[in-house]
C-alpha cells in the first residue's frame, strides 16, 4: 500500500517537473463552435508553421468545442481560453459585457472582427423533386422543412431572420414578414436541436424534402453523406452570417500571451487563413480568394443583421427571447 | 475541513449519549452520522442552494412568469406525464423480468442479466440516436408502422419510448434481490392451505415486494424527470407538442437567461421531491400495513 502512495507521489512529482519543462512553450486554448472542428484542424498546424517561420518561437493550440453559447458560458465561468472564435457575436456580445473581452471587441480586428462568414441556403434531395427555388417554396402546402430551432442554436436564429429578410428586401412590412415565417414554420415537422442534429434527421431519417442550413455545412455533408445525395439551392435573398473572433482579455492578462493570440487571430485574415477557410466553404473575406473559390459561392444578394435588425442582440430580444415573436408563432389559438 | 463538523459533532454529543446510557452496539455513530450530513451537504445540498440563490436574482412576479408560461406549462405536462407513465410501464414489465430472471433458470440467462444494466452504462445520447433510428419513418421498426399511421419518432410516445428504456433497470434491480428472499415454501403453504394462483400472488407475494417495486418505481420515475439526453434526438422539439423541460432550460441558458433556467429548473426539482416524498410515505404506510 505504502509503495503504491510513494509510486503516486513520485508521479505527480515528475508530472509536476515535465509540465514545468514544457511551459517553455507558450499553449494557446481557442474556445470555439462545434462545426469548426475541421477547420481549426487545418488552420493551427499552418499558424504553427507560420509563427515560428516569423519569430522563431513554438507554440501549441489547444481546442475546446461546443455548441457557441456554451462554450461563452464556460468561458464566462472561468475556462481560461485565449480567444473564442464563434458562430454568433452575441455570444461575444455577451463575454464583453461581463468584461471578459474587449468593448470594441469589434474594431480590434478588420471587417467587424470576423475574418469569415457563411449563408443560409436550402439543401434539397437529389434532382429537387420538389422544385425548390426560393423562400416562397418553403410556405407551400406539402413541403416539408427541417430546420433548427432558434431557441436552441443560432443556426435556426439565421435561417429565420433570413426568411423574415427575404420578404423585408422585397418591400414586405414587418406584419407579412411574420405571416410569411409563421406559414414556413407550419410547415416544419421536427425542430432539430443544432445544426448537426438537424442534418441528421434531414438525411438519416430521411425526414423532410429541404432542409435550411449553413452554407459552410454543405461540404461536410457532402464528405460524410457522399456527394449527390443532397443538392444545394441557392435563394435569391439570404443573410450574411458573421463568424465573429475576439482575445480574452482575461486569460492573456493572466498568462501573458497578448502578443501570440493576437498573431493567431491576424493569421485568419492572411492569405493562407482565407484560403483554408475556402477550401472548408467559409466564405472568405479576402476579394482575392473569394475570385479563386468563385465556384464554390455563388453570387447571392446578401444583407446583414445590422442592415434590417440593428444586431443580432437586438433581434435576438424582439424575436427569440421568451415571448418574443418567436413564441408568438407557437403559441396556442395561432394554429 | 472534513474532519472539523464531524468531530465537533461527536465530542459533543458523546458524553450526552453515554449519560443516557443509550449504548449502540455498534460503535462511531456520531462520527458516521456527522460524516453523513457533511457529505450530503457537499455533495446535494449546497449545488442545489447555488440554484436557489441564482433565482433569487428574479422579483417574485418575474419568477412567476418565467415559470408558467404556456410553453413552459406544456413541457412540465409533456415532462411528468410521460415520466409517470414509463415509469408505470415499467414497474409492471420490469417486475416481469425480475420475476423471470428470479424464478426460472434457462441458458443464456447470464446475458439477459447483464443486458438489463445496459441502460444504466450506455450514454443516454447514444440510446437516443439508436432509438431514433429504429423508429424513424425509414428505421426497422418505423417502417412497418408509418404506412398505418403511427408515428413513434419525433412525437411524445417516442419520449415515452426512451424513458422507458433508461428507467428499466431500476425496477428490476430493486425487485430482483427483494424476490429472491421470498420463500418457496410461504407459496407452497399458501397453495396447500387451497389458495389459487392469483390469490397466492396478490396476498402472499405482492405484499413483500410492494415497498421495492414503489421504490423502483420512484427512481425510474425521478430519473425520467431530469433525463435530457435520449429524450432530445427522438421528442422533435415542437413548442407545446414535444419540448421537453430540460430543453426549455437550455433554450433559456442560450438566451443567457440564468435566472429564468434556474427557475425552471427549480420548479422541476420541487415538484420531482414533492412527488418523491408522497412515494416514500406510501411506502412506508405498506411497510406499517404489510407488517401488522
Amino acid at each position: 500500500m505504502t509503495s503504491r502512495i510513494k509510486t503516486i507521489l513520485a508521479a505527480v512529482v515528475f508530472a509536476a517537473a515535465a509540465s514545468g519543462a514544457i511551459a517553455q512553450t507558450t499553449t494557446l486554448l481557442n474556445a470555439s463552435y462545434d462545426v469548426a472542428r475541421e477547420f481549426y484542424k487545418d488552420i493551427n498546424p499552418a499558424f504553427i508553421a507560420s509563427y515560428k517561420k516569423a519569430t522563431g518561437k513554438d507554440v501549441k493550440i489547444d481546442q475546446a468545442h461546443g455548441g457557441s453559447s456554451a462554450q461563452a458560458r464556460a468561458v464566462a465561468d472561468g475556462l481560461d481560453a485565449d480567444v473564442v472564435t464563434m458562430n454568433t457575436t452575441t455570444d461575444v456580445d455577451f463575454l464583453a459585457g461581463i468584461g471578459v473581452v474587449a468593448k470594441d471587441w469589434q474594431k480590434r480586428f478588420p471587417d467587424n472582427a470576423s475574418p469569415t462568414t457563411s449563408t443560409m441556403l436550402f439543401l434539397v434531395r437529389n434532382g429537387n423533386p420538389k422544385g425548390i427555388k426560393d423562400w416562397e417554396d418553403l410556405t407551400k402546402p406539402g413541403v416539408q422543412v427541417i430546420v433548427v430551432n432558434p431557441k436552441t442554436g443560432g443556426n435556426g436564429r439565421y435561417a429565420y431572420l433570413a426568411a423574415w429578410g427575404y420578404v423585408k428586401k422585397k418591400g414586405g412590412t414587418d406584419a407579412q414578414a411574420a405571416e410569411f415565417v409563421g406559414k414556413l414554420f407550419k410547415n416544419v415537422p421536427v425542430l432539430g436541436k443544432g445544426g448537426r442534429d438537424a442534418t441528421t434527421i434531414f438525411l438519416q431519417r430521411n425526414i423532410g424534402d429541404v432542409l435550411i442550413t449553413f452554407e459552410s455545412e454543405v461540404l461536410s455533408i457532402d464528405r460524410e453523406f457522399g456527394a449527390g445525395k443532397v443538392d444545394a439551392v441557392y435563394p435569391s435573398i439570404s443573410v450574411l452570417a458573421e463568424n465573429p473572433v475576439a482575445i480574452v482579455e482575461r486569460t492573456v492578462a493572466k498568462k501573458g500571451t497578448a502578443d501570440v493570440a493576437k498573431a493567431y487571430l491576424d493569421f485568419l485574415y492572411s492569405e493562407e487563413g482565407q484560403e483554408i477557410a475556402a477550401k472548408h466553404a467559409l466564405r472568405p473575406r479576402s476579394p482575392a480568394v473569394l475570385k479563386k473559390y468563385a465556384a464554390t459561392f455563388k453570387p447571392v444578394q446578401l444583407f446583414t443583421v445590422a442592415e434590417l435588425f440593428g444586431s443580432l442582440g437586438e433581434a435576438q430580444k424582439v424575436h427569440f427571447n421568451d415571448g418574443g415573436q418567436f413564441d408568438k408563432l407557437y403559441t396556442p389559438g395561432t394554429k | 475541513m472534513s474532519g472539523a463538523p464531524s468531530s465537533a459533532l461527536s465530542s459533543a454529543a458523546a458524553p450526552v449519549s453515554r449519560a443516557r446510557g443509550t449504548r449502540r452496539v455498534l460503535p462511531g455513530f456520531n462520527l458516521t452520522l456527522g460524516y453523513t450530513v457533511f457529505y450530503l451537504c457537499l455533495i446535494v445540498l449546497i449545488p442545489l442552494s447555488a440554484l436557489v440563490f441564482k433565482t433569487f436574482t428574479l422579483t417574485w412576479d418575474q419568477f412567476w412568469v418565467a415559470v408558467t408560461a404556456p410553453r413552459v406549462m406544456a413541457s412540465y405536462r409533456l415532462t411528468f406525464g410521460a415520466s409517470f407513465i414509463a415509469a408505470l410501464v415499467n414497474l409492471v414489465f420490469g417486475l416481469l423480468v425480475a420475476w423471470v430472471l428470479v424464478r426460472y433458470k434457462f441458458p443464456g440467462k447470464k446475458i439477459v442479466d447483464a443486458l438489463v444494466d445496459l441502460p444504466f452504462a450506455l450514454p443516454t445520447a447514444v440510446a437516443g440516436i439508436s432509438l431514433t433510428a429504429l423508429l424513424a419513418g425509414n428505421g426497422w421498426i418505423g417502417q412497418y408502422l408509418e404506412p398505418h399511421g403511427i408515428k413513434l419518432a419525433f412525437t411524445p410516445a417516442g419520449i415515452v419510448i426512451a424513458l422507458i428504456f433508461i428507467g428499466l433497470p431500476f425496477v428490476v434491480r430493486t425487485v430482483q434481490p427483494v424476490l429472491e428472499d421470498t420463500e418457496k415454501e410461504l407459496e407452497e403453504a399458501a397453495t396447500s392451505l387451497g389458495a389459487t394462483r392469483l390469490q397466492t400472488f396478490t396476498r402472499v407475494i405482492l405484499p413483500s415486494i410492494l415497498p421495492a417495486l414503489l421504490t423502483g418505481f420512484a427512481m425510474a420515475f425521478a430519473r425520467a424527470v431530469g433525463e435530457y439526453g435520449s429524450v432530445i434526438f427522438i421528442a422533435g422539439n415542437m413548442p407545446m407538442i414535444s419540448e421537453i423541460t430540460p430543453l426549455i432550460i437550455i433554450g433559456k441558458l442560450e438566451q443567457y437567461d440564468y435566472a429564468g433556467a434556474t427557475a425552471v429548473a427549480l420548479v422541476m426539482l420541487v415538484i420531482s421531491f414533492l412527488l418523491l416524498l408522497v412515494i416514500n410515505a406510501l411506502q412506508g404506510w405498506q411497510r406499517r400495513r404489510s407488517a401488522t
